[in-house]
């Protein structure tokens, strides 16, 4: 495992130029939102605190790990799987599940160093506050992001060929976008929406990542729909899972 | 002894036989040919072999391990190189290999066979920028990576140049000559012809024949003919009282003589004797192309 993880660290650092565009997005908005006065300004939606505080960062973050989830991991998963890279693998004693641990390990390195990309640009740009709780704060994270990664797996699955993986992967990284409050803040949408928001791992995770921004401990029911999320597609995942 | 026995194998894909009734037995190290044409389940069969395709029916041992209960074991024992099935383009030809080695208990050492396939120069090479023909040779070295006893090596040659393909020859031949029984699988008569030390000529997913090359030739009449325009006129009684001739006929100034064995040798020496010199010699013999279709009925690929 231990190769696999230092090989495909490498292949990905050799298209540097490709990871670091994925990343440029998130960092670039926190600096563009963060110039309109509005937006700096305390908001009673967010209990007086300013948009740019956490609510920003942490829909970055979002995004950050959406574009890995969705983009990235289906991508490599998928034209590996169009290439037979994992049949060539398959021919072998290793176990099939090495590999895709080690591009699980690989993808949340790459959303971490995004996170935490957005959070040091919102620091040193904005003034934005580090997550209080910063312990808590982690655990989200990597709650959220492993959940979100499992679901890229479970794409990765069903995509036919490489170039239908992010095709799909952006169809459903849109919806999660609206229902975490990217366009519409959850504390605005209608009730109906706010519930499905609430049930959709990315809700819990925004709002739970808010709450160790301002030093609490996240609630138990946001780790909850999280890690059932996590349970969900991972179950998935392995069961669509196929080598050719 | 027998490293492989495959025993009246089935595969069908939805609506299509792809392996029907197919048995053979792969003999500890030899090069064993499964020849026909592109479509005929070659690649089913050896896929059944290799444990990547459960058959429908049938019995299949290789060395003395059963491809579909025991994976793990099997993947030990036999090297694959298969036909659809690449590496990242980004990945070095060195990594390559040494990410193989570690997934087997006690692989081979990877530098050493690295220069074995002649791939020493481009350890640093990146997969997509080496030649076809190097890739292949790479791809050798993946499947001889593990210490296998035995290697299925897949469509080796397609899309190779003659030079690259002469050069994968012979490495085949060296891995042979190591002890590493190869199952070779292939619809060029020639490489066949040239490599496997015996072979099934398979068809429409059906055996059509299993045999030595030579075998396979014989079995069709295996008959050698020579043409030649003699320096001074010739008896035919002369060239028919030789035991290696068959047949004397005449073609303008050309005489044509057929027979068997070493049938050129003899009737030049006979020539000579007669201190007549045979111009414009030419030999044909039956090849393997010329069994393939006698046997089948059709045109090889």
């Amino acid at each position: 495992m231990k190769k696999i993880l230092l090989v495909e660290t490498r292949l990905l650092l050799r298209d540097w130029a490709a990871i670091l565009f994925a990343l440029l997005l998130p960092v670039l908005l926190v600096v563009g939102l963060g110039q309109i006065p509005d937006l700096r300004k305390s908001d009673p939606n967010f209990g007086g605190e300013r948009f740019v505080d956490a609510q920003l960062p942490a829909q970055m973050i979002l995004l950050a790990l959406l574009t890995v989830s969705f983009t990235m991991l289906p991508n490599v998963m998928a034209t590996y799987r169009e290439q037979g890279v994992l049949r060539r693998m398959s021919t072998t004693p290793v176990h099939p599940s090495r590999l895709l641990g080690a591009q699980l390990l690989i993808s949340l390195c790459y959303a971490a160093f995004g996170a935490a990309a957005v959070i040091f640009t919102a620091w040193l740009v904005l003034g934005s506050a580090i997550p209080a709780q910063f312990f808590g704060f982690v655990l989200v994270f990597l709650l959220g992001s492993a959940a979100m990664l499992a679901l890229g797996l479970v794409i990765a699955s069903i995509a036919p060929n490489a170039k239908t993986a992010p095709t799909i992967g952006t169809a459903v990284m849109f919806p999660l976008m609206f229902l975490a409050g990217m366009w519409v803040p959850r504390e605005v949408m209608p009730d109906a929406l706010r519930t499905a928001s609430d049930y959709s791992v990315v809700g819990p995770f925004i709002n739970a990542m808010r709450d160790t921004w301002a030093g609490d401990w996240p609630e138990l029911s946001h780790l909850a729909v999280m890690t059932a999320g996590l349970a969900l597609f991972s179950a998935l995942a392995v069961k669509l899972f196929r080598w050719e | 002894m027998n490293v492989i026995e495959v025993e009246n194998l089935h595969k069908r894909y939805k609506d299509q036989v792809a392996v029907d009734d197919v048995s053979f037995e792969v003999r500890a190290g030899e090069i064993f040919g499964i020849l026909g044409p592109n479509g005929s389940g070659k690649t089913t069969t050896v896929e059944c072999v290799s444990g990547l395709r459960i058959p429908d029916r049938g019995v299949i041992r290789v060395a003395g391990i059963d491809p579909v209960r025991e994976r793990d074991a099997l993947r030990r024992v036999l090297g694959v190189q298969l036909q659809s099935a690449t590496l990242p383009e980004k990945m070095k030809v060195g990594e390559a290999l040494d990410l193989y080695a570690s997934f087997y208990p006690e692989p081979a050492d990877w530098r050493e066979l690295l220069e074995r396939v002649g791939l020493g120069a481009k350890r640093d090479s990146m997969v997509g920028k080496i030649s076809g023909g190097q890739r292949q040779r790479l791809s050798v070295a993946l499947a001889l990576v593990g210490k296998p006893r035995i290697t299925v090596l897949d469509e080796l040659t397609t899309g190779l140049d003659p030079q690259a393909r002469r050069d994968t020859w012979e490495l085949v031949e060296q891995v042979r000559d190591s002890g590493v029984t190869v199952v070779l699988v292939t619809h060029f008569m020639e490489e066949a012809q040239r490599l496997c030390d015996r072979m099934a000529l398979i068809d429409t997913g059906r055996i059509v024949a299993t045999d030595t090359p030579a075998g396979l030739i014989e079995r069709v009449g295996g008959g050698k003919r020579m043409r030649f325009r003699p320096s001074a006129p010739v008896d035919d009684a002369v060239l028919l009282a030789l035991p290696e001739v068959t047949g004397v006929t005449r073609d303008g100034g050309q005489v044509v003589v057929t027979g068997t064995g070493d049938l050129a040798v003899a009737v030049t020496l006979a020539l000579t004797g007669l201190k007549i010199v045979p111009g414009d010699l030419h030999v044909e013999e039956t090849t393997l192309d010329d069994a393939f279709v006698a046997l089948t009925g059709r045109k090889s690929a």
